[in-house]
């Protein structure tokens, strides 16, 4: 298994220092307003302070800065809760995610159903903080907090036919207003090869900086994997299937010449409708440039040696 | 129809003004907020302010154009003529909303001769193989001439051909709606609902023309 190097820490940005630089953007944010004249003031103030310590950095480049909390809970992508990237932090206040069951089962010696926390207990919860790239060309860096999928793949004893692991999100259109229409199709699906699941980098989420997910973060329980683009990130797991075929992913097959089953983060492969050779990090203007597996290159392209990138994308 | 069918016989004085001026608001809102957010760490407009900006100058864009492709009609509806001179002012900030939400794509969200890291070859690329764009394009292209022709002057020059020329107010809603539709991931209600509007107005003139010529 590859080993992850760690960013030294005199590379990380101390949360002192960025907290006070979001201090100083807010100070010349209201003189900015009373310039232009708008008179309305910012969240900042409401935004709740991160927990220190924010986790362990993995990949991250200079100049790299955990983006918001703000940010991070109220633009994202969860179609369950709408299309907008505002409308999951809307719509998905009140989403109970007590109690929750996760389904483990296919091809492996020990399929269970498990309460949440049973399901957790095992596992050393672990703060990390990723990359995380969208497939919009858009990115964030993220503290996740959660435990290893490798974890569960362990105790789960997939057999030898198993090749992929599939996961899916709830199915619930009562609970998940999104889901009442047909715009993709339900529940979404997401997978990944077994290799790729047992990888040390991939994180089954419960929580960001350092607290339980929100609803529109995928709470409970959500996949993380920092090399991939973000779609892969299946949310509100219900259901862990060991397979032999490659899952029919959700996206990958509601457009396929757009979203493929790999979506590994590839600056020289372009979406049809945008170039992927550079990224905007939220919260900054400067657009950078897109890493080869978002920077994670070095702990996880061993894993695709001899594949053709353009084709598997 | 020279006397109006209800009310209203000459434009309410607050018209021209909220036309000529109060049109350019959104804009200014959008612009100054989405410079508050990027530059002094403001949160007006979300997380992604670029994003957010470029989205509603093109919704706008397109909301002008149609409100420009609905004074005709509105004025055979009410009689009220005095709306044809504000048909011009419509259909130009049509024109000037083109062209801040394609400055807002090329400077903030590109950032074509901005970011070291996007050349000339990225925007030939985007330019020729991306298809939303090159409609979008085409469709601010197709508004230069006739922005440049709208004058009084250049009205009574062209003569006939005016008329034929700005037969293109029909095709660039068009061309703006597809964009629209091409630009969307996979939810195409508000594209499609655009598409409805746009088949509205242009159906009324075709039931009006047919109208008029079996009267």
């Amino acid at each position: 298994m590859p080993t992850i190097p760690r960013l030294p820490s005199s590379e990380i940005t101390p949360e002192s220092a960025w907290l006070d630089r979001r201090r100083f953007l807010a100070a010349a944010g209201v003189a900015g307003a009373g310039l232009l004249g708008a008179g309305a003031l910012g969240r900042l103030a409401a935004a709740p302070q991160p927990q220190r310590p924010l986790g362990t950095p993995y990949g991250l480049q200079p100049g790299d800065e955990p983006t918001s909390y703000e940010d991070v809970t109220t633009y994202n992508n969860f179609y369950e809760f709408g299309t907008s990237k505002d409308d999951p932090a809307v719509e998905a206040q009140g989403f109970r995610t007590r109690p929750w069951t996760v389904r483990v089962d296919g091809l492996c010696a020990k399929p269970g159903n498990y309460q949440l926390e049973d399901f957790l207990k095992p596992s050393r919860i672990e703060d990390r903080i990723y990359r995380m790239r969208c497939v919009e060309a858009w990115s964030m860096v993220i503290p996740w907090r959660g435990i290893p999928l490798a974890d569960v793949v362990a105790r789960a004893q997939p057999t030898s036919q198993a090749k992929f692991v599939e996961l899916t999100t709830l199915l619930d259109p009562q609970r998940m207003p999104g889901q009442r229409y047909d715009v993709l199709d339900w529940p979404y699906v997401e997978g990944l090869r077994l290799d790729e699941a047992k990888h040390p980098l991939t994180l089954l989420a419960t929580g960001v900086y350092g607290r339980d997910l929100p609803p529109q973060n995928g709470a409970p329980l959500r996949l993380v994997i920092p090399w991939k683009y973000g779609f892969k990130g299946v949310k509100s797991i219900v259901r862990i299937r060991f397979v032999e075929r490659m899952p029919r992913t959700t996206w990958a097959a509601a457009i396929p010449s757009e979203y493929g089953f790999y979506a590994n983060v590839n600056p020289q492969v372009d979406h049809p409708r945008w170039s992927q050779a550079t990224e905007r990090r939220i919260g900054n203007f400067r657009r950078i440039p897109t890493l080869p597996f978002n920077g994670y290159a070095d702990q996880v392209a061993s894993m695709y040696a001899g594949m053709d990138l353009r084709r598997n994308y | 129809m020279s006397t109006p069918r209800f009310g209203l016989a000459t434009a309410p004085r607050w018209l021209a003004p909220l036309l000529n001026y109060g049109a350019a608001l959104p804009a200014i809102g959008i612009v100054s907020m989405a410079i508050a957010d990027v530059f002094f760490g403001r949160s007006f407009m979300g997380a992604d302010p670029i994003k957010q900006a470029e989205h509603e100058l093109g919704e706008w864009t397109i909301r002008f154009l149609f409100a420009s492709l609905a004074i005709t009609p509105l004025r055979q509806l009410t009689g009220w003529n005095w709306l044809a001179r504000h048909r011009r002012t419509l259909g130009l900030y049509g024109f000037a909303y083109g062209g801040v939400h394609f400055l807002t794509w090329a400077l903030l969200d590109v950032q074509i001769g901005i970011s070291e890291y996007v050349g000339w070859a990225d925007v030939q690329k985007d330019l020729t193989k991306r298809p939303y764009i090159v409609v979008g394009m085409s469709a601010l292209l197709l508004m230069v001439p006739l922005a440049i022709t709208s004058t009084t002057k250049m009205i009574a020059r062209l003569g006939r051909r005016w008329r034929t020329l700005h037969r293109l107010a029909y095709v660039i809603p068009a061309l703006g709606v597809i964009h629209w539709g091409m630009s969307v991931k996979k939810d195409l209600a508000e594209p499609a609902m655009g598409t409805l509007v746009l088949a509205g107005l242009l159906g009324w003139r075709v039931m009006h023309a047919r109208r008029s010529a079996t009267a």
